[in-house]
């Protein structure tokens, strides 16, 4: 039995804390008696039979849907679209849940003579996926049978004759989503749901969708107003997919959603220490924690970051919901929320958010500084239902290295957004008026973006406005550890210890302040009443 | 003390040797004909049986009745890890380079399972044990033929030691016997068999016995379709010579018997889905899939025709399982086909 979520008082008797550090991580000790570490539930047990439960929800869909059988016919064309290299992170264990979900799918398609189909992978502005990231997500079998003719594709937000207008939501806002997933008889979306905000309408709405129709929702004002990504009755961002998604159902097209939720099984046996509760560490636990640390303080980062990469996560289904939209999502949300929720008393002064090497943008890449205030602030931060953990005014302790590193590949437009826009500004609402328009529709990002590996001209953007409630909301940011330089860039301070931020966080929020600090990862949201 | 002849003046020593005489020789034959002779039968050797007097039932201990209870114990269980771990899986490494597919299908399971194969070769059985994942490696044991593994003591010993083979009559399975193969999968054992019932004569496979459906009803365990190829080459049936090869062995998803179902429907079913998991090696897994959909998987039975006709039909590939050193058709014709039939 999986035991729930949990809220350490910390007193003087309490070991020191595990806190991330990028490719590393740390044992900090935190102020007795005004400070709180917050623990995630322990991993659900797994679906026995994950095949036999996806083929069920198919045939049993749930909301105003008939079986996908009966779904399916000879001469019908199908597309069946499925998340990117984003989710789920760390990526899993083969067999992906996608691998899974689509091989289930194309079984039925089968059996019902459906010859022409087509997969695509949703990828919004993302970058491509190479063949190997291909390979892991969907397997061997599915890319072998579908790659080489052809009827494998990657969306591409910027191709004038594969998308298509569909027209405007009462709220002004154009919806514009792939013209063969439009034009199919059928569209099944494969979604790996890991924290709250993925899945629903937003699958489609966002994940085949282009920039014209994206920057409806992906720009400061929504996120401002998305209090959290993770409460979709609070999320202005989610409230305006919904409005395009429910836009799409009403323009004819057919949507089968199928939804994963996997439990918070992150990291692999080796290295269970990570997501286990300090005073519970074995002798085992402890003598690897010593060997990491101390083979990763003389590691060169490169092969750190490697090592880190290399990663795979024992995720294991936990539920699979198929059918319409709305309905599916409830569903798979209220598992999402029974894995993640962990119930906590009230705001503090400081939370400490212990940044890991990776997010969703920098799957076999490097988590430059724009990733590292994402992830942190836009992110972390937001791993909340009700209020936020810190209040308002309060500071934010980022732990990561923060180095100037940058993809040259994946992240080429992080380059120059770093170099030219926020040496000029931090301000979201500026930077959104002044530079996104140039950026969005630079014709050398669009091409990298289009042909190479490269995340899309405005994504940095995004990244930022991400963090745009909580620098809204926070009356300070520390990154400890951080490479000076690239800290000041970001508009944050630099901090070399622990001690030294709380130290520096007085100014700002006393001396007595309270301090949480979310033991992450595994994904958790802090139900904060 | 010192013979009195010897050393002393005028002694003569004496001749020792026997007299070389006609007589002596037969004498000496006669001796050793005597010591050659087999020993009189009783009571050395056990009586003759009064042909009047009705014989007593013999307690039988070979065959289906073997007891291989020894072999599951923990000594042989660690030495048969050993030996599988040490000898047989480099060995069979080195000399059929599997690669395994498809484990990906069965990475959610963990509970004993019914492994079935198709077979074409001796090298299957021990080429499937090692490619088996852990997890249920060191508790498998393989069903045998009763009447090839167990017909003598030694093979019997060796095989159950070597494989945990537990023998099985191929025509008709006995109460008794099948018995005891559920008591081992109820007691957690997972099962290795060959539902063709032995070895392909020609390459081509052979119509399924619905034994594994039938186990898998009666216990409950999912079955595991398995696909090996290229093992014929390595040692073909009725051959003695070993060739070095590459095999490839590719696990299907697992089928679940259906409370009070028709085993003859499974068997069939495992049938079509090992014929599948062929076709996917030769096409592609969607183009496999929508096959078995149709029902028109290439048949791993072959062609209804005579001899010559299904060797043909085996193409290249398969043909020189033991084309070469027997007087196969020669490769310089060509071959007509992969498979048979191919739509």
């Amino acid at each position: 039995m999986a035991r729930p979520g949990f809220v350490l008082d910390v007193d003087r008797s309490t070991p020191p804390i595990l806190t991330w550090h990028g490719e590393g991580f740390r044992l900090e000790r935190l102020p007795a008696g005004r400070s709180r570490v917050i623990y995630a539930p322990e991993p659900l047990d797994a679906l026995d039979d994950p095949d036999d439960a996806i083929h069920e929800a198919l045939l049993h869909p749930l909301g105003d849907c008939k079986p996908l059988p009966e779904l399916l016919f000879a001469g019908m064309s199908l597309t069946i679209a499925f998340d990117d290299i984003s989710l789920p992170i760390p990526p899993m264990m083969r067999p992906d849940n996608r691998q899974r979900v689509i091989e289930a799918v194309l079984d039925l398609a089968a059996a019902a003579g459906v010859d022409d189909v087509v997969l695509i992978c949703a990828l919004a502005l993302h970058r491509r996926m190479t063949e190997a990231e291909l390979r892991h997500a969907i397997g061997d079998r599915v890319y072998d049978a579908f790659a080489p003719t052809g009827r494998l594709l990657q969306h591409d937000a910027e191709d004038p004759d594969g998308l298509v207008h569909l027209g405007q939501t009462d709220h002004g806002e154009d919806v514009e989503i792939s013209k063969r997933a439009a034009e199919s008889d059928l569209l099944v979306y494969a979604n790996i749901n890991l924290v709250a905000m993925d899945g629903g309408h937003k699958s489609v709405a966002t994940g085949l969708a282009s920039y014209r129709s994206l920057r409806h929702h992906h720009n400061v004002k929504t996120m401002q107003h998305s209090r959290s990504f993770m409460d979709q009755e609070r999320s202005e961002l989610h409230t305006s997919n919904w409005r395009m998604g429910r836009f799409i159902a009403a323009s004819g097209i057919k949507v089968f959603q199928i939804e994963t939720t996997l439990n918070n099984e992150t990291f692999p046996p080796q290295m269970a220490f990570l997501q286990k509760r300090e005073w519970e560490w074995t002798a085992r636990d402890r003598a690897t924690y010593l060997a990491t640390t101390k083979s990763l303080s003389v590691a060169p980062p490169r092969l750190a970051r490697s090592i880190f990469q290399s990663i795979k996560a024992p995720h294991s289904m936990t539920s699979v919901h198929a059918g319409e939209v709305e309905a599916v999502h409830k569903a798979t949300t209220e598992m999402v929320y029974r894995q993640q929720l962990v119930h906590v008393e009230g705001q503090t002064d400081i939370v400490v958010l212990g940044l890991p090497h990776l997010c969703p943008y920098n799957v076999n890449s490097i988590m430059n500084p724009i990733l590292v205030m994402c992830m942190g602030l836009g992110y972390l931060f937001n791993l909340y239902r009700g209020q936020p953990l810190v209040r308002e005014g309060g500071v934010a302790i980022l732990s990561h290295p923060t180095p100037w590193a940058f993809h040259p590949v994946h992240h080429p437009s992080y380059i120059d957004f770093f170099e030219e826009v926020l040496a000029e500004t931090t301000d979201p609402v500026e930077i959104e008026k002044t530079y996104e328009e140039r950026f969005a529709t630079d014709e050398w990002y669009r091409h990298l973006y289009r042909t190479s590996h490269a995340y899309h001209g405005v994504h940095p953007f995004y990244m930022w406005y991400w963090g745009a409630h909580a620098l809204q909301h926070l009356g300070r940011v520390i990154i400890v550890g951080g490479e000076r330089r690239a800290v000041r860039r970001l508009g944050f301070s630099p901090a070399s210890t622990l001690t030294d931020a709380f130290e520096m966080a007085s100014d700002t929020v006393g001396h007595d302040a309270t301090i949480s600090h979310l033991h992450c990862p595994p994904v958790m949201i802090a139900d904060v009443h | 003390m010192v013979p009195p002849h010897r050393g002393l003046p005028g002694s003569v020593e004496p001749d020792r040797r026997l007299p070389v005489t006609p007589g002596a020789l037969r004498a000496v034959a006669e001796s050793l004909r005597s010591r050659l002779r087999p020993p009189s039968a009783f009571p050395v050797a056990p009586p003759t049986w009064p042909g009047g007097v009705p014989r007593p039932p013999l307690e039988k201990t070979l065959g289906v009745d073997y007891d291989t209870d020894w072999s599951r114990r923990y000594a042989a269980r660690t030495a048969r890890e050993a030996v599988q771990e040490l000898i047989a899986g480099p060995a069979i490494r080195a000399v059929a380079s599997p690669e395994v597919l498809g484990l990906d299908r069965i990475a959610h399971l963990d509970e004993p399972v019914i492994f079935a194969a198709n077979h074409a070769s001796h090298v299957d059985a021990p080429l499937l044990l090692s490619v088996i994942p852990d997890r249920w490696r060191r508790d498998v044991f393989v069903a045998g033929a009763a009447d090839y593994f167990f017909d003598t003591r030694i093979k019997a010993a060796t095989f159950a030691f070597l494989l945990n083979a537990v023998p099985i009559e191929r025509q008709r399975v006995s109460r008794d016997s099948a018995n005891r193969v559920v008591a081992l999968l109820a007691e957690g054992w997972s099962m290795l068999i060959f539902p063709e019932g032995g070895r392909s004569p020609d390459g081509w496979g052979q119509p399924h016995r619905a034994g594994a459906a039938w186990l898998a009803g009666r216990t409950g365990r999912p079955i595991i379709p398995i696909h090996v190829e290229g093992t014929r080459h390595i040692i073909a049936k009725g051959s003695s010579r070993v060739r070095t090869g590459t095999t490839r062995v590719t696990f299907g998803r697992p089928l679940r018997p259906e409370a009070g179902g028709d085993p003859r429907v499974l068997a069939d079913l495992l049938e079509r889905a090992i014929a599948a998991l062929a076709d996917e090696q030769t096409t592609d897994w969607w183009t496999a899939r929508r096959r078995f959909a149709a029902g028109t998987s290439p048949s791993l039975t072959g062609p209804d025709a005579g001899a010559w006709r299904r060797t043909w039909a085996l193409g290249d590939g398969r043909r020189r399982g033991d084309g070469r050193g027997r007087g196969g058709p020669s490769d310089r014709w060509g071959a007509a086909t992969d498979r048979w039939p191919r739509p």
